[in-house]
């Protein structure tokens, strides 16, 4: 299987994920014999390739134009059709980042496909690859395999597989290839202006040794002095799935997930979250997880170290008055 | 400015899941508006609110999803399609882009709306399949929506608490980021009003769409565990108890 890596950087800085997404395509290579490029794209971008090179790659193909100054869906679909049409790949993977997200789909459908998306792993069932990605917010995972002719298009999650894994190129280097793509100015239908952060948050719960954290399961507002008594008792700081920070209950900047914080406390205690996967991506690298839900098939329950399946509102007293006694 | 909002409908949140194959069994459970969906129609009736208009609520599915479509007029907005297939489940999400972009290409709009994400597939791609297929600009993850002299300044999230502003052109696709705004309930009144509101039923069949499938969920199945959990069980102060020995002495986190 040809196999053709998008990769993704920001300002002259990588996106991890990328190195992630290079992993999965050696991985699927090697149980396919198939070879692995990758594609990196941008203005100025030819450093990037070049380190690129020395990881393990039959070649790079740097994709470079004045338009591709600053990502826009439009400049990177029109760019990535001509390269995706040039070279015919098979498959073509992507880290799942937002950017991604907001690209690639466009790509697959002017070429008249669609695409995997945010996928957690592959198995390679005798030469067939089947995909897997997670439905209903992680509680069932499902089998996905592609119909109809290549090129097929997947993204990899963030996390799926190890970036340390990628392997340098066994010669020193991978050649590095321009491909050459057209763009016109009116291709390109949104402009990008200035990126910004929102005021600076006042607590930074990467640094964070103990984080307690609270979904859908706390139900109200009112309830949630419960959960910040019980991070009293224990030390740590309050942190919250997205639904709780949409809902305007505590400040976006103590939403841990995709889109808030990534964090690795040593202890991170869920109550009353389920798990979906955007929640999981920004905690899974904690040390000791909690899980307490009165959902017993409540996804948050595989990254758990212990789990209780209860009532949060039995449980948080008990536990706070536990720890106040522990002191 | 005219606003199709395409709105799906999910399992209820907490509706129990009995795996069937590739799907799930519908029987028994309860249907919803998607999540993510309603911050886009709420942001819908609020661009309406504010430049007239109207709003479409587009919905593709078998017949249970005009209870959604009903819910969106009820909540305001003007008029419902439902594309009606009994097999929707089974779509692609290039198949159901294809039906949907066949659907908007009828009418006469300004602007498509589509929540992030649905909470059961999951996969996150049919707003910008629309923007692929219909030759529109497009952008994601959207947290504001300012429109001024015929085109619109978007601010739009990336990862790790950075935003973006951007302008688009209209008419355009956005899939609107959850938490946007804050999502109205239903009034009374509006309930009542809904109940005059059209909602025109067009078959799948009759858009005349070419279905290719490019992908096929084999099964869905309970995923493995990767962490071995330990589950602590009795009454709450005897679960707190163990808990907090088994953090001290075996974790040793606190």
């Amino acid at each position: 299987m040809k196999i053709l890596v998008v990769t993704e950087h920001r300002q002259g800085k990588w996106n991890n994920t990328s190195f992630e997404t290079l992993v999965a395509a050696q991985q699927i290579a090697a149980a396919t014999s198939g070879t692995v490029s990758a594609v990196v794209i941008g203005k100025g971008v030819a450093s990037l390739a070049d380190e690129l090179a020395a990881r393990d790659a039959a070649e790079i193909l740097l994709v470079e134009h004045d338009l591709l100054d600053t990502y826009t869906p439009d400049g990177y679909a029109f760019a990535l059709k001509q390269v995706v049409e040039a070279a015919k790949p098979d498959l073509v993977l992507f880290p799942h980042t937002y950017q991604v997200r907001d690209f690639a789909p466009k790509l697959a459908a002017m070429l008249g496909k669609g695409m995997v998306g945010d996928c957690i792993g592959f198995r390679n069932e005798g030469g067939r690859v089947v995909f897997v990605r997670q439905m209903f917010q992680g509680k069932t995972a499902a089998d996905v395999t592609f119909t109809g002719t290549a090129p097929w298009f997947a993204s990899f999650q963030s996390g799926a597989f190890r970036a340390d894994l990628l392997a340098p190129h066994p010669s020193g280097k991978a050649p590095v290839k321009a491909a050459k793509v057209e763009l016109k100015a009116q291709d390109i239908r949104t402009k990008p202006l200035e990126l910004f952060k929102e005021a600076k948050s006042a607590v930074d719960l990467t640094q964070a040794p103990l984080i307690v954290a609270i979904g859908r399961g706390i139900k109200a507002p009112e309830n949630i002095a419960q959960a910040e008594a019980l991070a009293k008792a224990i030390g740590g700081e309050l942190a919250a799935s997205r639904p709780i920070c949409d809902e305007g209950w505590l400040p976006m900047e103590r939403q841990i997930g995709s889109s808030g914080q990534t964090v690795a406390p040593k202890l991170y205690l869920a109550l009353g979250i389920s798990g979906a996967i955007q929640h999981v991506v920004g905690m899974k690298g904690s040390r000791t997880v909690v899980a307490v839900n009165k959902d017993q098939n409540a996804p948050i329950f595989e990254v758990a170290d212990y789990g209780v399946v209860a009532d949060i509102f039995e449980i948080m007293p008990a536990l706070t008055e536990e720890l106040q006694k522990a002191r | 400015m005219n606003i199709i909002v395409c709105i799906k409908q999910v399992p209820a949140k907490d509706a129990p899941l009995v795996i069937a194959g590739n799907w799930i069994k519908e029987s028994d459970i309860g249907f919803e508006m998607n999540e993510p969906d309603s911050y886009a129609l709420e942001e819908a009736l609020r661009l309406k609110e504010k430049h007239g208009g109207e709003v479409i609520a587009l919905s593709l599915g078998p017949e249970r999803v005009k209870q959604t479509i009903k819910e969106a007029l009820a909540k305001g907005a003007d008029r419902g399609i439902h594309v009606s297939d009994g097999n929707f489940a089974q779509l692609d999400p290039l198949g159901s882009a294809k039906v949907l972009a066949a659907a908007i290409s009828r009418e006469k709009c300004d602007l498509v709306l589509t929540g992030l994400q649905s909470d059961d597939h999951g996969f996150g791609q049919t707003g910008v399949l629309l923007a692929g297929l219909l030759n529109l600009p497009h952008a994601t993850i959207i947290m504001q929506i300012d429109v001024q002299d015929g085109k619109m300044k978007l601010k739009r999230e990336l990862e790790a608490g950075w935003f973006q502003w951007i302008e688009c052109p209209l008419p355009a696709v956005l899939s609107i980021q959850s938490g946007i705004n804050k999502v109205r309930y239903a009034t009374l009144k509006g309930i009542m009003a809904a109940k005059k509101k059209e909602i025109a039923t067009v078959t799948k069949d009759s858009l005349g769409v070419i279905i290719e499938p490019t992908q096929k969920i084999e099964k869905i199945y309970v995923p493995m565990k990767t962490k071995k959990t330990e589950f602590l069980t009795g009454t709450p102060k005897e679960v707190a108890a163990k808990l907090v020995e088994k953090l001290k002495f075996e974790a040793r986190v606190i």
